[in-house]
């Protein structure tokens, strides 16, 4: 009976170690990951639901929230046209600088992203760069909301480009020759039958790029001004009620913040799944 | 002659106009410039803005230098730590099948989809004075928020995946026969590792573990809620950027985040000639995060 469990559990192997490697794997991943996570469940479980919307609710919580998620979603969009554009360009046409320009893309996620934040909030201060020549245009973008708009485009960029770039490499050209011997022109192959190919993509990208930029605090806090109820973000409200010592209210918002985290995760995985679907139809 | 007719004809229907074609291509090159390089080079402009001498004399405190002591020695610590548990991880996932195993993949990629500031207040809720754990650590004297411990433990937790996400379709691609032919004749099953499966990984290891690194050193909102911001003592390199920039030091701390911007660079040539040279021994997967 015991050994039935045990073939149903894993099937029979040559390769040894598997007690070991699985073991340490399941502590590992509890000490680290699972019981820290289990600790804020628990402490959210004793605010209760009721609990946790009364913290939601609070004006200057609601108001963080709404930032961060509407400005996620707004960035998140111009990242997703922007990186379909960079990745169709650097995908399809040769030009001098391409190699350059493609590994540049990763640089969010490479570059620390304090370091980010003080670069962005030099730029687009007053007398900065780019800060300057649009303050001309009388645009102000250092210490508004606008600003932090920027910095979440700047880290969610190469996830909309890195999403779609693989599914542009695989569609296959005879499906816009036929679709140009069919007498179509190139815009109505581009809309009809590529933009379709790459949708699923393009939804995965703007997912990703969603759900760092909701999480995101480094790249931000420098730009954003940080004013309560204009340009503060949920993931600084948690900071700042962590250095009130009010760990019910950093609780509540992360709580919110997290089962948000996997509500992403979730449409991310299925939309992954669609696309390997729609790729390999 | 006619074939290449034939060719450039097909050419001409899979493809834009050289006025769509160059459009295009300059509104990605300005918007990658505008968004990505600018910032990139600010970072080197305001570093060395005062010469190069002003540049050096940020690494002549003494709180810079512990910072980039700290932040070193964390992540030797960190780093390791989760290289271990890739190998682990991996070797588990991809030679053995087992139920649940679509779950714990999900669960080794968690950390990615938690935000930094989340990551840190974890510890905080469960070893802070305040915490679950609090009264019994401070019963036996033991420190682990704003302290080392904290740092690394919050570091650990926003890198965690990287080496194993690397590892794991790269063993699942290769399979286990190699594995199986050397147990066969005879090899041990350390011996079998650290000589088969190991070099067959050995670039994408190095992948991750270069990702984990770039991430280690640079993290910020996990470290800045656990380390309690006391300068020299635990203060990563990130933390004393932030420091020295609020307290207008501005020239100090693009110079002190020039160095992190140079590491990010190099880890990006190093990805970037690893993807063009060992393209096929490394798992291209999607970044996640």
């Amino acid at each position: 009976m015991a050994a039935a469990i045990r073939l149903r559990f894993r099937r029979r192997s040559a390769i040894p170690g598997f007690g070991l490697a699985l073991g340490y794997t399941l502590f590992y991943l509890s000490l680290i990951v699972l019981i820290p996570l289990a600790a804020l469940l628990l402490k959210a479980s004793g605010l209760g639901l009721r609990g946790i919307f009364e913290i939601a609710t609070e004006p200057r919580v609601l108001a963080a929230l709404r930032l961060s998620f509407g400005l996620s979603l707004a960035a998140a969009f111009v990242d997703s046209i922007f990186g379909l554009v960079i990745a169709w360009v650097l995908m399809r046409y040769r030009f001098p600088g391409r190699k350059l320009l493609d590994a540049a893309v990763d640089l969010p996620f490479a570059l620390p992203t304090a370091v980010a934040g003080i670069a962005l909030a030099t730029l687009y201060a007053p007398n900065g760069w780019l800060g300057a020549v649009l303050l001309s245009f009388g645009i102000k973008v250092a210490f508004t909301p606008l600003g932090i708009f920027i910095a979440l485009m700047f880290v969610g960029l190469p996830f909309a480009v890195r999403t779609v770039q693989p599914l542009i490499a695989e569609i296959d050209r005879e499906v816009e020759e036929v679709s140009a011997t069919l007498g179509a022109s190139r815009a109505q192959t581009l809309r009809r039958v590529i933009l379709p190919m790459l949708t699923p993509a393009m939804l995965t990208g703007f997912a990703l790029a969603f759900a760092r930029s909701v999480s995101e605090y480094g790249s931000v806090i420098f730009i954003a001004g940080n004013l309560p109820y204009v340009s503060e973000i949920a993931p600084l409200l948690i900071v700042i009620k962590l250095e009130e010592y009010n760990y019910a209210g950093a609780t509540g918002i992360a709580a919110i913040m997290l089962a948000v985290s996997f509500v992403t995760l979730l449409a991310i995985n299925l939309l992954q799944a669609w696309t390997r679907r729609f790729a390999h139809a | 002659m006619r074939d290449a007719t034939a060719t450039r004809r097909v050419a001409a229907v899979t493809g834009e106009t050289p006025v769509a074609r160059a459009v295009l291509i300059a509104v990605a090159v300005t918007f990658l410039g505008i968004v990505l390089i600018f910032p990139i080079i600010v970072v080197f402009v305001e570093a060395f803005r005062n010469g190069f001498a002003a540049f050096l004399a940020a690494f002549d405190d003494p709180d810079a230098r512990a910072a980039i002591r700290l932040t070193l020695m964390v992540a030797a610590i960190a780093v390791p730590l989760n290289l271990v548990f890739g190998l682990a991880a991996s070797w588990a996932i991809a030679k053995f099948d087992f139920r649940g195993k679509n779950i714990l993949i999900t669960l080794i990629d968690l950390p990615f989809s938690v935000s930094p500031v989340v990551s840190g207040l974890v510890y905080v809720l469960l070893f802070g004075a305040q915490g679950l754990l609090g009264p019994w650590l401070k019963a036996h004297g033991i420190q682990i928020i704003f302290a080392l411990p904290g740092i690394v433990l919050a570091t650990i937790f926003v890198t965690f995946p990287f080496v194993a996400r690397e590892l794991i379709p790269l063993m699942q691609e290769q399979g286990s026969g190699e594995e199986e032919a050397a147990l066969s004749l005879g090899a041990g099953g350390l011996r079998t590792f650290l000589t088969i499966t190991l070099p067959n990984v050995r670039w994408g290891l190095l992948y991750g573990v270069l990702l984990c690194n770039a991430r280690a050193m640079g993290e910020f909102g996990a470290v800045a809620v656990v380390s309690g911001h006391i300068r020299g003592v635990t203060t990563t390199m990130p933390l004393h950027v932030e420091i020295l920039y609020n307290e207008y030091n501005f020239v100090a701390a693009f110079a002190v985040a020039s160095l992190l911007a140079l590491l990010a660079l190099v880890t990006l040539a190093a990805k970037s000639y690893l993807e063009w040279r060992y393209g096929g021994a490394i798992a291209s997967a999607i970044p996640r995060r």
